[in-house]
């Protein structure tokens, strides 16, 4: 199966999700070479992922692509697609992975499978696995046409170093029609200070059980000794004590971290949707029987008042944070 | 300003899903149907617009016959008109694309406007899909719109942050949560939607490009360890986090 690999820079290397997708397009390709493509990145950065077994990386160089315009990056990497012929190509399900990957797959006329969880190589054709009603269902998805274009939801399939293969790297000028219109980015606010849920580790989420906003500073503490984001249930954004982009759940953010710690939080479904594929669940609820329970690895039936404190403090004794 | 308003119809989420005799679709008997929550934003968002800069709303959705009742609250709303594009399957988002497509190719809008997401599959697919069929740019996640002649200028919600995006009509846009807080229909504007017109079309002959072979329910594969909150129950909890599942 031949798979190209649509890549981010981070710092001196690449995103976490560019880690995870060459993994798991390593573990489908069946022996066959994983390609990437990447823009406004340097040699250096793609060579960090070498280890995590990336045959080749097609450079698009140039700081004008640096920016989120979906329908130019879109034509290019349909463009690189049909120049090296690959029959699959995958995105982190992202902000830029979603922008990006339903114009490759009408450029490409490839089946599109999005946010999936599982990916397989049943006999050269690939098979995804994907959570659907609200992560109450999941389904078995497979392209009927010959190409098929994925995004993984971030976070589930874990990036797994390899024996460092030689990476070998060559710059790619794509040609884009005149005629292409696309949406522009003019300006970035960044979230200052504070660690996104949808990029954390570990989230710390409070609910309603905390009883008003004076009492984050308990979530705040827990999540500052695991080094953890602060979430937030919806009924607690939706009265105005946290920010929207806090919201854990259906009308906020999916999230798949490798802890999530809900604290007062009961876990209705439209929370549940949010965090459900988180590899650890913690709750802390003071009724025995709220539904977060059910989804719980770890449970602490009591009063968030007097547990998290305490929480915070034997954790800090581990963490040192 | 011409605008075309997108919805669909979804199981509310409180629903209890099962999975239907097929083995590939839910069972719908006693599923409570709802519209889908986002898309009351992009009603929202669409009748704004005609409120700025005037012209007409039309919302369209994708279903079997019973979807026309989303289609009712839109009319409620304040949707000029209504289409639905009957599909008694559910059809993969290429063929709903298309169908939504083609129908733009028609009616020239000059703005489509989505939800961010339809809650049912969750795929974040069809928007940009029918923007680069029509050739058109897209912002998805607007949290902010303005739309200035044809210049448009919007918030787009992405992690870690907001990127300040422009573009110019015609145009694409999904709305995010807090775009505009959705209005509630009157009740003399419900009794009239009853009555109005609904336009019936028939889904776009493309064939689709994605099959689903199982559907099942997820297993749960959670430890279930629950203590009580003694200060041993606490720090048995740490240790195990350590030790066990070694996330600390």
């Amino acid at each position: 199966m031949s798979i190209l690999v649509v890549l981010e820079p981070s710092g001196d290397g690449l995103k976490r999700t560019s880690y995870e997708a060459i993994t798991a397009a390593v573990s489908c390709a069946a022996g066959a070479p994983v390609q990437g493509i990447i823009f406004d990145a340097t040699e250096s950065q793609v060579s960090s992922a070498s280890i995590y077994g990336l045959s080749s990386c097609m450079i698009v160089h140039g700081p004008e692509w640096n920016q989120l315009q979906s329908s130019f990056i879109a034509s290019a990497v349909a463009e690189a697609a049909t120049s090296i012929d690959v029959t699959t190509v995958i995105f982190a399900a992202n902000a830029y992975g979603k922008s990006i990957a339903p114009r490759v797959a009408v450029r490409l006329s490839a089946g599109l499978i999005t946010d999936c969880v599982e990916l397989q190589n049943n006999a050269g054709t690939l098979a995804a696995v994907r959570p659907v009603y609200s992560g109450k269902a999941r389904v078995s998805v497979h392209s009927v046409t010959a190409k098929t274009v994925v995004t993984l939801r971030p976070n589930v399939f874990t990036a797994k170093q390899t024996v460092a293969t030689s990476l070998s790297t060559s710059a790619f000028t794509p040609s884009i029609a005149s005629d292409v219109r696309t949406a522009s980015v003019t300006g970035h606010i960044i979230n200052e200070g504070t660690l996104d849920v949808s990029e954390a580790d570990i989230i710390v989420s409070g609910g309603r059980g905390l009883k008003g906003p004076e009492h984050f500073h308990l979530v705040e503490n827990l999540a500052k000794s695991l080094g953890a984001a602060v979430g937030a249930s919806r009924a607690v954004v939706d009265a105005g004590w946290r920010p929207h982009r806090e919201q854990v759940g259906q009308t906020g953010k999916t999230v798949s971290p490798t802890m999530y710690v809900a604290c007062g939080i009961s876990g209705a479904v439209q929370h549940l949707a949010g965090m459900s594929t988180s590899k650890i669940i913690v709750a802390v609820n003071k009724d025995k029987d709220a539904p977060i329970f059910t989804v719980a690895d770890y449970g602490i039936v009591g009063d968030v008042f007097e547990v998290l404190p305490k929480l915070a403090t034997a954790i800090s004794t581990v963490t040192g944070k | 300003m011409n605008i075309l308003v997108c919805i669909s119809q979804v199981p509310d989420t409180t629903t209890k899903i099962s999975v239907g005799p097929d083995g590939t679709t839910i069972n719908s008997t006693g599923v409570k149907y709802i519209l889908n929550p986002y898309d009351e934003f992009a009603i929202e968002t669409g009748l704004r617009m005609k409120g700025q800069h005037g012209g007409t709303v039309t919302t369209i959705t994708i279903g079997p016959e019973t979807a026309k009742e989303v289609l009712r609250t839109a009319l409620a709303m304040g949707s000029d008109t209504a289409v639905l594009v009957k599909d008694p399957s559910r059809s993969d988002s290429f063929v709903v694309a298309s169908s939504i497509a083609e129908y733009a190719q028609e009616s020239k809008p000059d703005l489509i406007v989505f939800g961010r997401q339809s809650i049912d599959f969750d795929s974040f697919q069809i928007p940009p899909m029918v923007a680069e069929m029509l050739g058109w740019p897209d912002i998805a996640t607007v949290s902010s719109l303005n739309i200035d002649g044809t210049d448009v200028t919007a918030e787009s919600d992405v992690e870690g942050g907001k990127l300040q995006m422009s573009a110019s009509l015609p145009c694409v846009i999904s709305a995010q949560k807090g775009l505009y807080d959705p209005r509630y229909p009157k009740l003399p504007d419900i009794m009239k939607a009853k009555s109005k017109p609904i336009e019936e079309r028939a889904l776009s002959t493309v064939s689709p490009r994605t099959a689903i072979t199982a559907m099942s329910l997820p297993e749960s594969k959670r430890l279930n360890t629950i203590v009580g909150d003694s200060d041993a129950d606490i720090n048995e909890i740490v240790r195990l986090l350590h030790e066990q599942a070694k996330v600390i």
